[in-house]
C-alpha cells in the first residue's frame, strides 16, 4: 500500500491535515454509473466528451461551408442549406461546443484547485449536464424537421416574422432556455463552491488564476444569460401568440431584439474567452518554472474585464441607427477593454522572461494563444473606431476577427487545457510528437482560413453569403481560405486520435507529471472519488511548491519511507 | 536560425508599411477599405491606414518579446528560473502606457470624425447641383430615398422617379441617402463610396457620398436577410450632371406612361 506509507510520511513531517471522516459508496459501473453520477469529476468528462462530439458536427458543417466557398458560384449547399449549416455551426459553436467545454474543465478542476472533496451542489451540477444534453437533442432534432436559418444571432424581423418556412427557429429558442439553465445553475454553483469550499489557508489572494476566471466567467453568465431568456421568450410570443416586441407594424421594435441580444452576445465573448485566460496563466508558470508575473493584476483585470463586457454592446450595431452618443460611448467602452486585456498579455509574456522554459504541447498551444489572440484583440481596437467598423462589420473581416478571438483565442486555450489535465483525468500523457504536430497543423491551418478574410472583408465580401460571382475576384482568397480550413481541422482531429491513442497507451503521468503548483496534482491521477485522503493547509498561491518540498525532505530525512 | 528569426517581424513591418502606404497597390483591398468613389470612404481609408500601422507596431513588438522570451529563456539555454513575482512600478508604467496609446487612437479618430460623418457644406458644388436640376431648396443636396426589401433595392429620386438595383447619380453633387427597410433588416453597403448603414424597418439611417467621377460602383447587401442575401446586389452609376437630369426626366416619363398604359387596359 504505497498510497498508505507516503501518507503516513505527510504526517510523519507534520503537514497540518484535514483527515477525510466519510468513506464513499462503491462507485457504480458501467454506463448506469455514468447516467447516475454526481461525482464532479465524471461529469466534467461527460461535458468533455459530449462538448467535443459536437465539436465534430460543428466542424464538419463548418467545412462545408468552406467547401461551398472554395470557388465562385459553387452548388455544393443550395441558399437554404447554407443558411441552415451556418445557424447551425454559430450556434453549437458558441452553446453546445465552448460554453461546455468549459464548464467541462471548470467542472474537472476547480474542486479539485480548491481542496474540495466536490462542487457545492452535486446533484444540481448533473442537472446542468442534462440540461445542456437536452438542448443539444431539441436543436439537433431540428435537423430532421427544418433548422433554424436566421444565423446564430437570430436578427428580428427576419426570425420573428412570416419570412423563414418551418419552425427551426422555435428549436434555436429551446435551445437558449435550456442550454441558459445549464449555464446559469453550473455558474451558481462554480460561484458557491469557490465561495465557500476552499482549502484551509485559502483566502481569495491565493485562490488559482483558473478558478478566478471562472469567477468572473460566473459573474458575467449570472447577470447576462438571463436576459437573453428573456430575450428570445419574447421572441417565442412574437412568433406564437401574436404579441409585439420586435415587429414594427404594431408597436414594437425591431432594434430592441438587437440591444438586448448583444447585451448578452458580447459578454458571451468573454465567457468563452476568460477561461482560456485562466488556463494560460496556469499554464504559462509551470512550463516557464517560475511564479506567475503580477498575480493580482492578471486576478483584476479578468473581473475589470467582465465588468467593462456589459457596456460595450452596442459596438455590434454601429451600422444601426444610433445616436452620435451612443456611438462615441460604445466606442470609448470597446477600447476601454482593450487595456486590462493588453495587461494581461503583458504580463504573461513577462512571466515567460527569465524563466526556464521547458517545451511541451500545453505550452505551445500557450505561445500560439498569445500570438494570434493578440492579432484578434488589435483589430478589435479597430473595430471600436466606428467609421471604421462600417466598412468592414458584417463582411469576412469580422469573420476572421472573431475567429482569432473564438477559435485562436478561446480553443487554442482549450487546447492548452486538455494538453495540462489530461494526465490528472486519465493517470496517462497525450502523446508529446502528435500534440506538437496537431499544433502546427492547427497553428498554420488557423492563420491559412483566417488571416486571409480580413482581406476578403476589406475588399467588400459580406459574411453569410452562400455565394459570389467570379468577376468580384475574390476566388483564390476563398480557396486558399477552404484549404487552410481543412489543414486546421486535420490538425484538430489529429489531437482526438492522440486521445484514443493516449487514454490506452499513453505513458503513466504519475501525481504530478508537471511540477505544477496548484492542488489538483496533489491528487493521485486520476483522483479517486473522494478526490483527496488528506486535505492540505495552503500557504501561498503554489501550495505544491512547499508540499513538493515537505514530501522531499521527508523521504530524504528516511524513517518510515518505502 | 535564431539569429535570423527575431528579424523576421522587423521585416513584415516594413513590409506592411511600404504596402499600406503605396495606396495604388492596396486598392484591391488586400490591406486597407475599398477606396476612389467618395471622399467619406477616402478618409474612412486614410484613417484605417493610421490606425493600422499603430496596430502593426504593437503587434509586431508583442511577437518579438514573445519571440525573444522563448528562444532565450527555454531550459537549455536557461537552466534556472529568475523567482520573480511582479514589479509594481512595471505594470504601472506599461498599464499607462497602454492607455495612452488607446486614449491617443481616440482622440485622434475623433477629429477625423466630422469629415466622414457629414458632407462638407463648402465642398459642394452648386454649377453640377443646378446642372442636375436640383433646386435651391435642399441647397444644392440630392435626397434619394432607398427602401431595402427581399431581394432588390429601391432607389426614389425627389421628382417622383424611382429605379431597383442600380441607382443612378450625378458626379459632383452631394447625394444623402435615406435608408429604410419594408420587411426585415438589410445593410446598403457600396464599399467604394463608405461604410454601410442598416436599413431596418421602422426606422431611418442616413448617409452621404459625392460621387468623384463617372462610373459603375457595385455593392451588395450586407445583413442576413433571408435565403437569397447574397444576390441582393446594387449599384450606383456615376453619370455627368446634366445626363443625371435628362435620366431622371425620362425615367419619370416612362413611369408615367406606365401608369396610363395600365390605367387604360383596366
Amino acid at each position: 500500500m504505497s498510497t498508505r506509507t507516503s501518507l503516513d510520511v505527510r504526517i510523519g513531517t507534520g503537514v497540518p491535515l484535514l483527515v477525510a471522516d466519510r468513506v464513499d459508496p462503491p462507485t457504480r459501473h458501467g454506463w448506469v454509473g455514468w447516467v447516475t453520477t454526481t461525482d464532479h469529476k465524471r461529469i466534467g468528462i461527460l461535458y468533455l466528451v459530449t462538448a467535443f462530439g459536437f465539436m465534430a458536427l460543428g466542424g464538419i458543417e463548418a467545412l462545408l461551408m468552406r467547401t461551398q466557398l472554395a470557388q465562385p458560384g459553387n452548388t455544393v449547399l443550395s441558399p437554404q442549406a447554407y443558411n441552415e449549416v451556418l445557424t447551425m455551426h454559430g450556434t453549437t459553436m458558441v452553446f453546445l461546443v465552448v460554453m461546455p467545454l468549459w464548464a467541462g474543465f471548470a467542472n474537472y478542476v476547480v474542486p479539485l484547485q480548491i481542496g474540495a472533496r466536490d462542487m457545492a451542489f452535486p446533484k444540481m451540477n448533473a442537472f446542468s449536464y442534462w440540461m445542456y444534453v437536452a438542448g443539444g437533442i431539441v436543436f439537433y432534432g431540428s435537423v430532421f424537421f427544418s433548422p433554424p436559418e436566421a444565423g446564430w444571432t437570430s436578427y428580428t424581423p427576419l426570425s420573428s416574422g412570416p419570412y423563414i418556412p418551418g419552425n427551426g427557429t422555435d428549436a434555436w429558442i429551446y435551445l437558449i432556455h435550456l442550454t441558459g439553465i445549464s449555464s446559469i445553475l453550473g455558474s451558481l454553483n462554480i460561484m458557491v463552491t469557490i465561495s465557500n469550499m476552499r482549502a484551509r489557508g485559502m483566502g481569495w489572494g491565493r485562490l488559482p488564476l483558473f478558478c478566478w476566471s471562472m469567477v468572473a466567467q460566473a459573474v458575467m453568465i449570472l447577470l447576462t444569460l438571463p436576459v437573453i431568456a428573456g430575450a428570445v421568450t419574447l421572441l417565442l410570443t412574437d412568433r406564437h401568440f401574436g404579441t409585439c416586441f420586435y415587429d414594427p407594424h404594431c408597436g414594437g421594435s425591431a432594434l430592441l431584439w438587437q440591444h438586448l441580444f448583444w447585451f448578452f452576445g458580447h459578454p458571451e465573448v468573454y465567457i468563452m474567452i476568460l477561461p482560456a485566460f485562466g488556463v494560460i496563466s496556469e499554464v504559462l508558470p509551470v512550463f516557464a518554472r517560475k511564479p506567475i508575473f503580477g498575480y493580482k493584476a492578471i486576478a483584476a483585470s479578468s473581473l475589470g474585464i467582465a465588468f467593462l463586457s456589459m457596456l460595450v454592446w452596442a459596438h455590434h450595431m454601429f451600422a444601426t441607427p444610433l445616436p452620435a452618443i451612443a456611438l462615441a460611448f460604445f466606442m470609448l467602452t470597446s477600447m476601454l477593454i482593450a487595456i486590462p486585456t493588453g495587461v494581461k498579455i503583458l504580463n504573461w509574456i513577462a512571466t515567460l522572461f527569465r524563466g526556464s522554459i521547458v517545451f511541451r504541447t500545453p505550452l505551445y498551444f500557450a505561445a500560439g494563444f498569445l500570438v494570434l489572440f493578440t492579432l484578434g484583440g488589435i483589430t478589435g481596437v479597430m473595430l471600436a473606431i466606428y467609421p471604421i467598423d462600417r466598412q468592414v462589420t458584417d463582411t469576412y473581416f469580422v469573420v476572421a476577427h472573431f475567429h482569432f478571438v473564438l477559435v485562436a483565442g478561446a480553443v487554442s486555450g482549450i487546447m492548452a487545457a486538455l494538453y495540462y489535465w489530461f494526465p490528472k483525468m486519465t493517470g496517462r500523457f497525450l502523446s508529446e510528437r502528435m500534440g506538437k504536430l496537431s499544433f502546427w497543423l492547427q497553428f498554420v491551418g488557423f492563420l491559412a482560413t483566417f488571416l486571409i478574410q480580413h482581406s476578403l472583408g476589406l475588399s467588400g465580401m459580406p459574411r453569410r453569403v452562400y455565394s459570389y460571382r467570379a468577376d468580384t475576384g475574390w476566388g483564390v482568397d476563398n480557396l486558399i481560405s477552404t484549404i487552410g480550413a481543412f489543414i486546421l481541422a486535420t490538425g484538430v482531429l489529429l489531437t482526438l486520435v492522440n486521445v484514443m491513442w493516449s487514454l490506452r497507451t499513453g505513458a503513466k503521468a504519475g501525481p504530478d507529471p508537471w511540477k505544477a503548483n496548484t492542488l489538483e496534482w496533489f491528487a493521485p491521477s486520476p483522483p479517486p472519488a473522494h478526490n483527496f485522503d488528506v486535505t492540505p493547509v495552503v500557504r501561498s498561491v503554489e501550495p505544491m511548491r512547499e508540499l513538493r518540498r515537505q514530501i522531499r525532505t521527508a523521504h530524504r530525512s528516511g524513517d518510515g519511507d518505502e | 536560425m535564431a539569429s535570423v528569426a527575431p528579424r523576421l517581424p522587423a521585416v513584415a513591418l516594413i513590409t506592411v508599411i511600404a504596402y499600406a502606404f503605396d495606396c495604388d497597390f492596396a486598392a484591391a483591398g488586400a490591406l486597407l477599405p475599398e477606396r476612389g468613389g467618395s471622399p467619406n470612404a477616402d478618409r474612412i481609408a486614410s484613417l484605417y491606414t493610421v490606425v493600422l500601422i499603430l496596430a502593426a507596431v504593437v503587434f509586431v513588438g508583442v511577437t518579438v518579446a514573445l519571440a525573444f522570451a522563448l528562444v532565450r529563456y527555454r531550459s537549455t539555454r536557461s537552466p534556472t528560473a529568475a523567482q520573480i513575482r511582479g514589479n509594481t512600478r512595471l505594470e504601472i508604467a506599461w498599464t499607462v502606457a497602454a492607455t495612452g496609446l488607446i486614449v491617443f487612437i481616440a482622440v485622434f479618430s475623433l477629429t477625423k470624425f466630422g469629415a466622414i460623418e457629414h458632407p462638407d457644406r463648402a465642398e459642394a458644388n452648386p454649377a453640377a447641383a443646378s446642372e442636375a436640376g436640383i433646386g435651391d431648396a435642399g441647397h444644392g443636396v440630392l435626397h434619394i430615398r432607398v427602401v431595402g426589401r427581399q431581394y432588390i433595392w429601391m432607389f426614389q429620386y425627389p421628382n417622383g422617379a424611382t429605379s431597383f438595383q442600380e441607382m443612378v447619380a450625378p458626379v459632383g453633387v452631394t447625394v444623402e441617402l435615406d435608408i429604410s427597410s419594408r420587411d426585415v433588416a438589410h445593410s446598403w453597403w457600396i464599399p467604394k463610396l463608405g461604410g454601410k448603414f442598416d436599413a431596418i424597418p421602422g426606422y431611418v439611417s442616413h448617409t452621404w457620398f459625392r460621387l468623384e467621377r463617372a462610373g459603375l460602383y457595385r455593392g451588395q447587401c450586407a445583413e442576413l436577410c433571408g435565403r437569397n442575401h447574397a444576390d441582393m446586389t446594387a449599384q450606383v452609376r456615376a453619370v455627368a450632371p446634366a445626363e443625371y437630369a435628362r435620366w431622371v426626366a425620362r425615367q419619370k416619363r416612362l413611369i408615367a406612361a406606365a401608369d396610363r398604359a395600365r390605367d387604360d387596359s383596366r
